[in-house]
């Protein structure tokens, strides 16, 4: 694990998202109703749509592009839509997001 | 002396009898009033909510002893009638007193039936008629582990049945015919209730017939049936049927039939004996509704105090409902000549309709599972109204009427396999039926196998109507849709809930209307923001992440994931000033592709989402504001350059569409609003295809609503004439407002005022000067919030939400 301090929660709309620029592309972060803070890929596998743009609803988020809709929690699309976004492990600290980037940067060390 | 009235029964017949009596002539007669049950009248129809405790038995009496005393009314409660001697015009009650009459009304109404099984006369066995009945059911909800029998699974079995479980009691309905209340419903509708009914607990057995009533030190034990099954009880409700009072009057000899013979006047073969009710036939029918009683009770008050009044028997039309059930029954099921169904099934939902017509008029409605549109049923039916027109639709309730009567299928069923019907996600005809051959049997399984219609829905319909070509008979239209799968409510029903509830915020609707999901979807979410800043405009405050993203970041996201960027033109004016700012932005920010739209203003496309506030502060430099492209809202007013320069323009409309626009800026509408207005009626802004088009004439403006240039096309209907500008934009004001408060989430003007109907809108906004100014006082409050630049603010104070919170990127590569 590689834990980042990205942000503080409130950084990040309520039942929204923010985008992080990484070596590797874009990370969604989200925030939902419960405060809970999920990290997934923010490219739609669909038409590469910025999931960070798209509206949080329960544990979920929809592609602003197309309506599908993923999970949070395990990046599965759901409904009759077959596809997978990577999601990335986080924490909050007293009010501080942290993202595991030990995926994330990979590719830039093994450059 | 004052002539004396006994009246024999203190029914609801009798005490809405002494009522018309009493303003009529108040001293006419001095009245003794006997009931065999120790109280006065009550609403009997009222004693299923008081077996289920909803009510409670002081709520549902109707005359107190306190009325009765201050009429002056002898009341004799308890006491039985056992003789009418007609000769000597007295009566005998079962005390032994003997009272004179000149006057004497028999009010006994009727007796439920008993079947005369073996044990039918032992301890518990009781029928579902009075008070003491209903007590019996209540005490026995106090006895744990009790059970009931209900013999009869009619209306007033099943109301026994339900209370009786609603108060705990173990109860089993047994029923002689193939299905529950077969009087009112088909087979089909029986089963549902009878589902409904297992799932509150109850025993249903149908097609029982019973044998002999079982009892034990001469109480009752136990129903036996013909199949030799035994269910055991501690009471036994027969609730089969009820027969008018007649023993007494026919002991007298009266003429009776199946009830006491009565003339118009209500007076039977005796002229000093009237009588009114249950107990009555007239003209060969007996009563068993209040409204034709209560005309009794009337013409029977005028026949005392020596008036001329007659009884008609009006045809009426009842509903009825079993307590938690959601059933409906109107009128008249009896099948006959001449007489067809409409029926609707939706067997996933549980929902049943049944209408059944004669000669073009509805006569009766049986409805189970979806009762909404009941009472609208009822009302057709009580008005006799003439259905052909709507006939195709009648069944899908007031929602789906008002269009214009079209044949779509023939169309649908005619397109060849690759036409495309669903634009944005590029799904056609062969791949809907494939899905259709694979099972999908409605509109979600289509949506959620092929995506059709998932996306912007225009192309629900034609799904809808692929289903229905390919599936036939097995497909049904869905009466109501819900909002979506997080509520069972309509877009209508929700609008008209956070009116009435006073909800002001979406967690509150959430909660008061039963959201089945934590926070809604990205379906309802954007709509329930809407209803809630158009209805409380100072009070709800906008919630951007319940914004699709166009709206959230005020520029139109592209396919790529840049956007593009319209500043507004007002009326489609600029200069050359803003025009440079427009070819300076262009270049500072690399801008790919520059456009002009049909709105007459330009669209900057290929714009970065970090951008976005840099390039509208430039812009913002320039005096050039948000043109709201993106948003459902008001989009643009188009103009032609009418009579400061066209040589065909009667007026300034120009002038008149900049007003406009700058009077509805920034509003947010059900959906997107343009508008045009055109200086001459050769029409060059095509005023007469927008949502509202103004057509200038030498004698003022022509305002006309609900045209389309989309997916359809559509030419404007006219709404009004007016002679000044200023009319012109109060009108055009409250039509915007009153769209804004009433129209479903996604609804063009032209789809909404063919659901509600052009007669209605011009009512409420030309015809009612009132109402037209109050309208548009209440636009003007909405708009002292919303009539801003949301770019001044967002590249002012929101700049830094539009960059990335963290760049790792740059981290990495360190």
């Amino acid at each position: 694990m590689n834990w980042i301090d990205i942000c503080s929660v409130t950084d990040i709309p309520l039942r929204g998202a923010r985008f992080v620029k990484t070596a590797v592309g874009c990370v969604a972060v989200f925030r939902t109703d419960n405060n809970e803070v999920f990290a997934t890929s923010d490219r739609c596998p669909h038409k590469g749509g910025p999931l960070s743009e798209g509206i949080v609803h329960g544990k979920a988020v929809t592609c602003p592009l197309h309506n599908w809709v993923f999970s949070l929690e395990t990046g599965k699309a759901q409904g009759a839509d077959v596809g997978q976004i990577a999601t990335f492990a986080t924490q909050i600290i007293e009010d501080r997001v942290l993202l595991d980037t030990s995926e994330l940067t990979t590719g830039v060390a093994a450059e | 002396m004052t002539p004396k009235l006994i009246i024999i029964g203190a029914g609801m017949a009798a005490g809405r009898a002494l009522e018309h009596l009493f303003e009529a002539a108040p001293d006419a007669y001095e009245i003794t009033l006997f009931n065999a049950e120790p109280r006065g009248t009550y609403n009997r129809i009222m004693l299923s909510p008081v077996l289920s405790g909803d009510k409670t038995f002081d709520e549902i009496v109707t005359h107190t002893a306190e009325w009765y005393e201050e009429n002056g009314i002898n009341t004799r409660f308890g006491e039985k009638v056992v003789g009418i001697d007609r000769a000597a015009q007295t009566v005998t009650s079962d005390s032994g007193d003997v009272l004179p009459y000149d006057k004497l009304i028999i009010a006994t109404g009727s007796t439920p039936f008993i079947i005369p099984l073996p044990g039918h006369d032992l301890d518990g066995v009781i029928a579902y008629r009075d008070l003491e009945d209903t007590n019996a059911m209540i005490s026995l909800g106090e006895i744990p582990d009790a059970k009931a029998v209900v013999i009869g699974g009619g209306l007033l079995g099943l109301e026994a049945a339900a209370g009786l479980a609603l108060r705990g009691v173990d109860v089993t309905v047994v029923h002689i015919m193939g299905h529950l209340m077969e009087r009112q419903l088909d087979e089909a509708a029986g089963y549902l209730l009878r589902k409904t009914l297992v799932d509150k607990g109850i025993t249903v057995k149908c097609s029982a017939n019973s044998k002999e009533i079982l009892g034990e030190d001469s109480k009752v034990k136990a129903l036996l049936l013909d199949d030799g099954t035994e269910l055991p009880c501690d009471l036994l409700v027969m609730a089969v049927g009820i027969r008018p009072s007649v023993a007494l009057a026919a002991e007298a000899g009266l003429a009776t039939g199946r009830g006491i013979h009565v003339d118009d006047q209500m007076v039977t073969s005796d002229a000093n004996i009237l009588s009114l009710g249950e107990c009555v036939e007239h003209n060969g029918d007996v009563f068993g509704l209040v409204a034709p009683i209560f005309d009794q009770a009337k013409v029977i008050a005028k026949t005392l105090v020596g008036g001329d009044a007659a009884f008609v028997n009006k045809d009426v039309a009842t509903k009825l409902k079993v307590t938690g059930c959601d059933l409906f029954s109107a009128g008249d099921f009896a099948e006959g000549e001449g007489r067809e169904d409409i029926v609707y099934r939706d067997p996933a939902r549980g929902v049943y309709k049944r209408l059944v017509i004669e000669e073009n008029r509805i006569v009766g409605a049986v409805m189970y599972g979806d009762t909404a549109d009941g009472n609208w049923f009822f009302g057709l039916i009580k008005d006799r109204e003439d259905i052909s027109k709507m006939r195709d639709t009648l069944i899908f309730g007031p929602a789906f009427q008002g269009g214009s009567p079209l044949d779509p299928m023939a169309a649908v069923a005619a397109l060849p396999a690759d036409a495309e019907i669903c634009g944005c996600n590029g799904v056609c005809k062969g791949q809907i039926e494939d899905a259709i051959g694979n099972g999908a049997t409605t509109l979600e399984d289509i949506k959620v196998t092929t995506k059709a219609s998932a996306s912007c829905g225009t192309c629900t319909g034609l799904v809808e109507q692929v289903l229905a070509v390919t599936l036939g008979d097995d497909f049904v239209v869905p009466a109501a849709k819900s909002v979506c799968g997080c509520t069972d409510l309509t877009h209508e029903d929700v609008r008209r809930l956070i009116k009435s509830k006073e909800l002001k915020s979406q967690p509150e609707v959430w909660q008061e209307l039963s959201w089945s999901t934590p926070n809604g979807c990205h379906v309802c979410r954007p709509a329930i923001n809407y209803y809630l800043l158009a209805d409380w405009p100072l009070e709800y405050q906008d919630d951007a992440q319940s914004r699709f993203v166009n709206e959230r970041n005020h520029a139109n996201i592209q396919k790529d994931g840049t956007y593009s960027v319209v500043p507004r033109m007002w009326g489609g004016i600029t200069t050359s000033s803003e025009l440079r700012a427009i070819a300076n932005a262009a270049d500072k920010f690399d801008v790919p592709t520059v456009k002009v739209t049909g709105g007459q203003r330009i669209d900057l496309l290929g714009v970065k989402k970090e951008d976005l506030p840099a390039i509208w502060f430039d812009l913002n430099q320039a005096g050039l504001v948000s043109g709201h492209a993106y948003s459902k809202g008001l989009r643009t007013v188009k103009t032609c350059v009418g009579s400061d320069h066209c040589r065909f323009g009667t007026q300034d409309s120009t002038g008149l569409g900049v007003k406009l626009e700058k009077h509805l800026w920034g509003s947010w509408t059900p959906h997107k609003l343009k508008l045009g207005v055109s200086g001459c009626p050769r029409n060059c802004a095509e005023a007469t295809c927008k949502d509202i088009g103004v057509v200038c004439v030498d004698s003022g403006y022509e305002i006309s609503v609900a045209g389309a240039a989309g997916m359809e096309v559509k030419e404007t209907e006219l709404l009004c004439k007016v002679a000044t500008e200023e009319e012109a934009i109060e009108v055009i004001s409250a039509m915007t407002q009153i769209y804004r408060e009433n129209a479903k989430y996604l609804d063009r003007i032209f789809k909404w005022v063919a659901k509600v109907g052009l007669d209605w809108v011009k009512e409420q906004v030309v015809d009612d000067l009132e109402n037209r100014k109050a309208l548009a006082e209440r636009f003007e409050v909405s708009q002292s919030v919303y009539r801003t630049d949301p770019w001044a603010e967002h590249a002012s104070g929101k700049a830094e939400t539009y960059q990335p919170v963290a760049n790792l990127s740059l981290e990495a590569a360190e």
